[in-house]
């Protein structure tokens, strides 16, 4: 078996190369970082701004305030009225769209790939000139209340998720909600909106990925017509938010309106961006492979099939973050067992990490996983984008894909036990249970 | 073919009126450059027990695609609801003398992924492998012992069963998929559309074991299947895999058809008293089908009424304008033997009932009048505009091709869509939309805690004044 992993890595090294694609990147006289993907296989482009701007930058009275600016951005510059950015995109075939994360703000567009001047010509537009009208920021502000009530108000287990993470991840941008909390959201003015656009929106915070059916020769001159005479503006400082040192054993016991209960616990532990030992990061991604890489891995083997306590759980590492990362366990008991046994099993399937050695097969296996997704992911020119908008956002190598399989492949057993016993540790953890309130009436 | 910068020429003038004149500086160029439409290359042939295979030869990831699709819906459930679903669950679960853990194993140790799903129509089984031969063979091998011999272990159906009726306990702790069954048994009645697909708290428990060999063995048959394959393959080796497919799968005809739904014929109102913030709204009728006639005028309509997200007309009025929605969309969904025409959206309480009778207003009135000329130009071009973005990657292509098969379209049916549309006139779309749609026939389905009422407005009960709502 060992022998043929190692052929078979051998040939998987040689796939990921294969599926690799020309990257260029610039940097622009007033601070814009440019890059572009060269994929020619369809006629299509996605253009995309990144803003290192996000939830983590709110003060604690503003929650919610880089999510609002996000949905402002469509709403008119100086020569677009509301809602002329998005028709004039569908117009030209295009699709577009924003999300907002604790640690960046992004926008896309997607087009065939003769839009792409259009593309850019738009978000130069937004990035240089927005207006943020008074009228239109108070309608707006009421469709991200309808947007909160969707999303969480009118869903208990997103509400529980809410209160979690408020102790989950103290002290820290990462522990109010990305939406905002719903009293605070309610209060915010076009002022804080303006003056978040003004300290965040500069070109030397954000950077620029064309990816798609282009050329560097195509890319270049746009970007430098309408992106060159933004002024520079200043770049705003973002500490590093850790959860350091250990914030202590954290348990919170709710009673939602829900009808099968949840488990969630979460380690504090270090991204790839806090890591002071970087292999910790490949060690912790590996280890959250071998509890939950797949139906094979031990969660499904162990809890799922082997004992039946639960209906659904999962593991997970957030190791690309700007802060610390987090390590995640969730789960959704069967009838008639409990949340105690199922925390009971989880911390067993943690103990059995820091003493006994996870399996060559077991390693193996992450691994082919690990390495057969960067070559699917290669499918989509979307993806492509993201992954490089995420890197530049959060300073890491845009070649980080290709460091994963020598770094992957360097991670021990021993690692693995290693930064189980070192990072999940009970300091490091939050526990929440959530149950079903007493019912009311029916 | 000529037709088309022409009219493109005439949405530019409408465009550049309504936003500043020399803003934005490259919409010439842009408009005056036709969008590419990539033709696809699709072979098809069909194996020898009867499957058809549709495949796209596509070398430039070294990784390939499969997905059977098959005639194996919720529709085929035969009055039990949840048996397709159950069935899909548990291809994957054991075969012969594999055990579970040995499929899961023999997949992921190749950085393969496999899985299964089951829709209305159809049941879908799908692998992604690498397509060096290393890796590809022992995978394709091993997919077809699998999907050719599943055991339906009781262990497996009694955990999926259980994890199912988790499923349907969480769904009572929110209101859109509540909501969402409601408005389908609401519009189908007794017809197989309306029951669900992942079965009831009240069906779930009575699925034994040999109702799903028997749903294996009559649906899952090789002549009830539509084999998809896009990636780095050649011919030879394509023909091939599909040989061996349709070999391991049971032999067997294509189900027959389902009997065509019937459109409600007077408005039905259906309410879930929930206690939440917000009042979902599902408003609909039975009103298409695959085949059609007016499919390509109801798609380009509907991309003007409520499908073309912040372009078309529910959104502008309902979110934009007002701040009542987050979100507001309408749709066709065509399958085989019916379809739903649907608007859904979702309010604050208090705003439920102006929103209601707001978008019951736009409706009628995009029913009576169709669209404007412009309104038209501006679908057009975005339909045709984004037609290389429909095809762009292999997860794209494989799901154009399970869908082209299984409808029993033509080869060339995105081209042929692509001219009808570039022919589609507003007659015809008003024609369509008058021959599909009768607001006063919608199906009214909610929940929250108290049901909408629709207002009484002035301008309504006089007619003729509707045009005040009507957006640009």
């Amino acid at each position: 078996m060992r022998q043929l992993m190692v052929a078979l890595a051998a040939i998987l090294w040689s796939l990921t190369a294969r599926a690799e694609l020309p990257t260029h990147a610039f940097t622009l006289d007033n601070g814009l970082k440019v890059l572009i993907r060269e994929d020619h296989r369809a006629p299509v482009v996605t253009v995309m701004v990144w803003f290192k701007a996000g939830s983590i930058d709110e003060a604690p009275y503003e929650t919610g305030l880089a999510h609002v600016l996000e949905h402002m951005m469509f709403k008119g510059t100086e020569r677009l009225g509301p809602g002329d950015f998005s028709k004039l995109v569908a117009r030209y075939g295009g699709s577009d769209n924003a999300f907002t994360s604790y640690d960046y703000t992004a926008y896309f567009q997607q087009y065939e790939a003769s839009r792409l001047p259009l593309a850019l010509e738009l978000e130069a537009e937004r990035l240089g000139n927005l207006k943020i009208d008074d009228d239109e920021f108070y309608r707006e502000l009421q469709v991200v209340l309808e947007e909160r009530r969707t999303r969480t108000d009118d869903n208990p287990n997103a509400l529980a998720w809410e209160k979690f993470q408020a102790v989950a991840r103290p002290g820290t941008g990462y522990a109010h909600p990305i939406i905002g909390w719903r009293s605070l959201l309610a209060q915010l003015q076009p002022e804080q909106a303006r003056s978040w656009y003004d300290r965040f929106y500069v070109p030397g915070n954000a950077t620029l990925v064309v990816a798609g059916d282009v050329t560097r020769d195509q890319v270049e001159p746009l970007v430098r017509r309408f992106f060159s005479d933004l002024p520079a503006g200043t770049t705003p400082p973002r500490p590093i938010q850790t959860v350091n040192p250990a914030a202590g054993e954290r348990r919170l016991d709710l009673a939602m309106a829900v009808q099968v209960p949840a488990l969630y616990m979460l380690y504090n532990v270090p991204s790839l961006v806090t890591a002071e030992q970087k292999q910790d990061f490949y060690a912790l991604t590996m280890l959250a492979g071998v509890l939950d890489g797949g139906m094979s891995a031990r969660i499904e083997t162990d809890l799922v099939r082997g004992e039946k306590l639960v209906a659904g759980a999962g593991a997970g590492y957030s190791g690309i973050q700007r802060g610390d990362g987090t390590f995640t366990l969730t789960a959704t008991p069967n009838p008639g067992v409990t949340l105690e046994q199922v925390e009971q099993a989880l911390r067993e399937q943690i103990k059995t990490l820091q003493t006994t050695l996870p399996s060559e097969d077991e390693m193996a296996r992450v691994r082919a996983g690990v390495l057969a997704s960067q070559v699917f992911e290669k499918d989509s020119v979307m993806g492509q984008a993201m992954e490089l908008g995420m890197l530049s956002t959060l300073g890491l190598d845009i070649d980080l894909a290709k460091q994963f399989e020598e770094q992957l492949g360097k991670v021990t057993a021993e690692d693995v036990q290693r930064v189980a016993r070192q990072w999940l540790i009970p300091e490091r953890l939050a526990v929440a249970h959530v149950v079903p309130a007493q019912e009311e009436e029916q | 073919m000529m037709r088309l910068p022409a009219i493109m020429g005439a949405a530019v003038a409408v465009l550049m009126l309504s936003a500043c004149a020399s803003f934005p500086t490259t919409e010439k160029q842009v408009a005056a450059s036709e969008p590419q439409a990539p033709q696809l290359d699709i072979q098809s042939w069909q194996t020898d027990q009867g499957a058809k295979v549709m495949f796209v030869q596509s070398d430039a990831l070294p990784m390939l695609d499969i997905r059977l699709v098959m005639a194996a819906g919720s529709s085929q459930d035969d009055g039990l609801p949840g048996v397709a679903s159950l069935t899909s669950a548990l291809i994957g679960q054991g075969a012969e003398a594999l055990s579970v853990d040995d499929i899961a194993r023999g997949f992921e140790d190749r950085g393969a992924s496999f899985s299964s799903s089951s829709y209305r129509d159809m049941g879908i089984t799908s692998l992604r492998t690498l397509s060096a031969a290393e890796y590809r063979q022992p995978v394709v091998a091993l997919f077809n012992q699998v999907i050719g011999s599943p055991s339906f272990p009781e262990e497996a159906l009694d955990r999926l069963r259980t994890r199912a009726m988790q499923g349907l306990r969480m769904e009572q702790q929110v209101p859109g998929p509540q909501v969402s069954k409601a408005f389908m048994s609401t519009v189908f009645a007794d017809h197989p559309y309306g029951q669900p697909s992942e079965g009831t708290m009240e069906s779930l428990p009575k699925i034994q074991r040999q109702q799903l060999v028997d749903f294996y063995n009559t649906y899952y048959a090789a002549g009830n299947t539509v084999i998809a394959m896009v990636g780095d393959l050649s011919r030879s080796e394509a023909e091939e895999i599909a040989a061996q497919i349709s070999a391991a799968l049971p032999a067997g005809p294509a189900a027959p058809e389902l009997p065509r739904a019937e459109a409600l014929s007077e408005r039905k109102r259906e309410h879930i008293n929930f206690p939440s913030a917000q009042t979902h709204i599902l408003l609909g009728n039975q009103a298409t089908w695959r085949g059609n006639p007016d499919h390509v005028a109801l798609h380009v309509g509907n991309q003007i009424l409520g499908g073309g997200g912040f372009a078309s007309i529910l959104t502008d009025e309902v979110r934009q304008k007002r701040g009542y929605v987050y979100g507001i969309g309408s749709g066709f969904s065509a399958m085989a033997a019916g379809g739903p025409f649907q608007v859904q959206f979702k309010t604050a309480n208090e705003n439920a009932d102006e929103a209601l009778t707001l978008t019951l207003d736009l409706i009628d009135t995009f029913v009576e009048d169709g669209p404007s000329q412009a309104q038209l130009e501006q679908a057009r071009a975005n339909i045709l505009g984004s037609f290389a973005l429909s095809t762009a990657d292999n997860s794209d292509i494989i799901g154009q091709l399970g869908a082209i098969g299984f409808y029993d379209l033509p080869l060339d049916y995105l081209q042929w869509f692509n001219r009808q549309v570039r022919q589609v006139t507003v007659e015809d779309i008003r024609d369509a939309f008058r021959r599909t749609l009768d607001v006063d026939d919608l199906a009214i389905v909610s929940i929250g805690p108290e049901a909408p009422q629709v207002l009484e407005d002035q301008d309504n009960e006089n007619g003729g004044e509707k045009d005040a709502d009507s957006g640009e």
